[in-house]
């Protein structure tokens, strides 16, 4: 057992270190989440993918570095620690892009990935429905087969990043018939400028319109943008879903940093006599190094080949509510300072909030680590 | 970096279960709670045999370690059987004699590492465990190593299985350094590790007992374990633990490799593992109910151990601060 690195993964992370130096902008860019601050985080994508930086586990031809996945997380803590921007990129590259390289065509990859890597097309992701959120057996935008494609119709919504993308993916109802609510579902991508789609977007707890409702009016799907097999979208969307709440979504690198600013604020702004504040700080350093060292051994079961099946909730639940406490801890620290709201310690605590809900809610993931982990039997919700 | 355990230290401890539950660990701690240490010295010499003890004792007195990885696997079994005993303190005595040397490693060590002797320590903790079940006691006072004369006064622990004795001060100077003041300081991460890797193993047991009962135990015509407040609170259970875990074995790689953040490593893994067992505790009297708040049942062997295992070696308060400290 050991948690040494390569002399490889270390020229890699050091090659990392010294771009992301000359590159990160001195000043934050303006929120993703507003129309400026999308166009900004968009140009970011294209300097990160001029040096293939923006996808780094990828392989060359798509626009990658060819990193496994130890590099992969060498990368994420350096970029977290360079205090980098968010990644506008984030739904595709971290959702979509894994469900390509496992169920899409070649002829999909080659088209879809290399304009994605550069932020040219930035993907929104459409799963959720008003009736149906952790849930999504229960989807009822529909899916009608038309010469050459497919017709969407229905709605969706709390769609990220819908307000300002160009693209979407999600999963609909195509056959209604199916013996069971979640067979007959398929997973697609259309465009959000498309015939028959209108984007409403909504003001997030933040107040910026991060996400929107998408209503869909026989929108024209071409086979070519069909995902695996019609009727699979359940079981494609369920791998993905994997990837969302375990490793993609969250990497150690974000955390160790966030811990480290904590503390560097405990030393600037802590009162040493306030002991329970004190110990919510070691808290959240504890936290950060034991998500680090969960996710070592995650990875290092999944390069020896094995799969990462309902573990992935534990990791959820984890960093879902220690990104809360740790903003929490740090509002505290900064006492009335806290409510000033472009502080970035509040915009990180209001997206924070977020964290239990999306991804399958915790009480989601906490019925899939009873049933699957712990063996107990299914009840009633 | 390959951080699992590979395929020989699974087959350890798969072998060290198999040899705890075929000695029925529950009949050897009651016994050892009401002073009889035969079933228990007999286990001792069982795990000897299997090399537990000579994990922590370097070669050149006739161990096979340092090994702190594999001190982890052996006492998250120990844990999850509740082997009673100065364990953790043998192990820390023999990273302690180890590090000063002389004729009192050489006298120690090899008898330690093969189970011929047990031992236990006093650091600068108030009670030495099991004082009066062991061949050895010895205590450090600033630079001097003693080796005291008797047990001295003993104190019942809130785990009766943890008899604890406040040795006296003097008996036989054994050492007197710098180098006894640093053995005491690794020694006291050692005894903060191997507790931590222990108290996994205890929740661990707990979680496990829980989750069989909630299964069977039925109320308003069905399965406890069917209702969502229950399933929620075992899987938080099951979390705390599952990343607690981590940090023990992380612990391990840094202590293994004598790395400068070892003693904050030790520290993050004991706060984790404490507070994940002791909430594992909790959890488990709670589901189990009234019939959890008896003596008879098994699980209050390891009921009454979570909450000592969390403070002792390094209290939450203690380890935050060295977490700080860094």
């Amino acid at each position: 057992m050991d948690l040494s690195h390569t002399d490889a993964e270390n020229a890699f992370r050091a090659e990392a270190r010294s771009w992301l130096r000359d590159r990160v902008p001195d000043r934050p860019l303006p929120s993703l989440e507003t129309a400026e601050g999308f166009a900004a985080h968009r140009n970011w994508e294209a300097w990160l993918h001029a040096d293939r930086w923006s996808a780094v586990s990828w392989p060359s031809a798509y626009g990658g570095r060819d990193a496994d996945i130890f590099g992969w997380l060498a990368f994420e803590e350096e970029y977290y620690a360079a205090g980098a921007p968010g990644r506008v990129s984030q739904n595709g590259i971290s959702l979509l892009a894994p469900t390509l390289f496992d169920h899409g065509t070649a002829e999909q990859r080659a088209r879809i990935l290399p304009p994605m890597a550069s932020g040219e097309v930035i993907w929104a992701q459409a799963w959720s429905e008003p009736e149906s959120g952790s849930d999504l057996a229960s989807l009822r935008s529909r899916a009608v087969r038309t010469d050459g494609g497919w017709l969407l119709s229905g709605q969706k919504t709390w769609s990220s990043r819908a307000a300002f993308a160009d693209r979407a993916f999600g999963i609909f109802r195509s056959d209604p018939e199916a013996a069971r609510p979640h067979h007959g579902l398929t997973y697609l991508m259309f465009d959000l400028a498309a015939p028959g789609v209108t984007v409403r977007p909504v003001g997030r707890l933040d107040g910026k319109p991060a996400f929107a409702e998408l209503f869909l009016d026989e929108v024209f799907v071409p086979d070519e943008d069909v995902i695996g097999e019609p009727g699979q979208g359940w079981r494609i969307a369920m791998s993905a879903t994997g990837n969302e709440r375990g490793l993609t979504l969250r990497s150690p690198g974000r955390f160790l940093a966030a811990a480290d600013r904590l503390a560097a604020l405990w030393r600037t702004h802590g009162d040493p006599s306030d002991s329970g504040l004190r110990d919510r700080v070691a808290d959240a350093v504890v936290g950060a190094r034991a998500y680090q060292l969960f996710t070592f051994a995650y990875a290092s079961r999944f390069a020896a080949g094995d799969t990462i099946g309902a573990e992935s909730s534990l990791n959820k639940v984890f960093w879902s509510e220690y990104d809360i406490a740790l903003h929490e801890t740090a509002l505290d620290l900064l006492g009335p300072e806290a409510e000033l709201a472009d502080g970035e310690w509040a915009q990180g605590y209001v997206f924070a909030l977020a964290g239990p809900i999306y991804a399958g809610t915790n009480e989601i993931q906490r019925d899939i680590i009873a049933e699957r982990l712990l063996g107990l039997p299914k009840g009633r919700r | 970096m390959r951080f699992v355990l590979d395929a020989e230290q699974r087959e350890f401890a798969r072998s060290l279960d198999a040899l705890l539950t075929a000695t029925g660990t529950p009949s050897v701690v009651r016994a050892w709670a009401a002073g009889d240490h035969g079933p228990g010295r007999a286990l001792w010499s069982r795990l000897a045999d299997a090399g537990v003890f000579a994990l922590a004792v370097p070669e050149t007195y006739e161990g096979v370690g340092p090994l702190p990885v594999e001190v982890a696997v052996s006492f998250m079994e120990l844990g999850r059987h509740a082997m009673p005993g100065p364990v953790v303190e043998t192990v820390a005595a023999s990273v302690l004699l180890s590090v000063v040397g002389g004729p009192a490693a050489k006298e120690w060590l090899p008898r330690l590492s093969s189970g011929a002797a047990t031992a236990t320590l006093r650091l600068d903790g108030p009670y030495a465990l099991d004082a009066d079940a062991v061949d050895a006691v010895f205590t450090v006072r600033g630079e001097e190593l003693w080796l005291a004369s008797g047990p001295g006064a003993f104190r019942v622990s809130a785990d009766p299985a943890r008899r604890l004795f406040s040795p006296d001060d003097g008996g036989t100077l054994l050492a007197r350094g710098t180098h006894v003041a640093e053995g005491a300081r690794v020694a006291g991460d050692w005894a903060a590790f191997a507790t931590a890797a222990q108290a996994v193993g205890v929740g661990e047991a707990l979680l496990r007992a829980t989750v069989e009962y909630v299964k069977r135990r039925t109320q308003f015509g069905t399965a406890i374990g069917s209702f969502q407040a229950v399933k929620h609170r075992l899987a938080d259970t099951l979390t705390g633990l599952e990343f607690a875990r981590p940090l023990v074995y992380g612990a391990a790689v840094s202590l293994a490799e004598g790395a400068a953040r070892a003693g904050a490593d030790v520290a993050a893994a004991k706060l984790a593992a404490g507070g994940a067992a002791y909430t594992a505790a909790r959890t488990a009297l709670q589901l189990h109910g009234a019939v959890g708040y008896t003596e008879e049942l098994d699980l209050a062997l390891w009921l009454r151990k979570a909450r000592p295992l969390r403070d002792a070696w390094g209290t939450p308060e203690v380890c935050r601060g060295r977490v700080l400290a860094g």
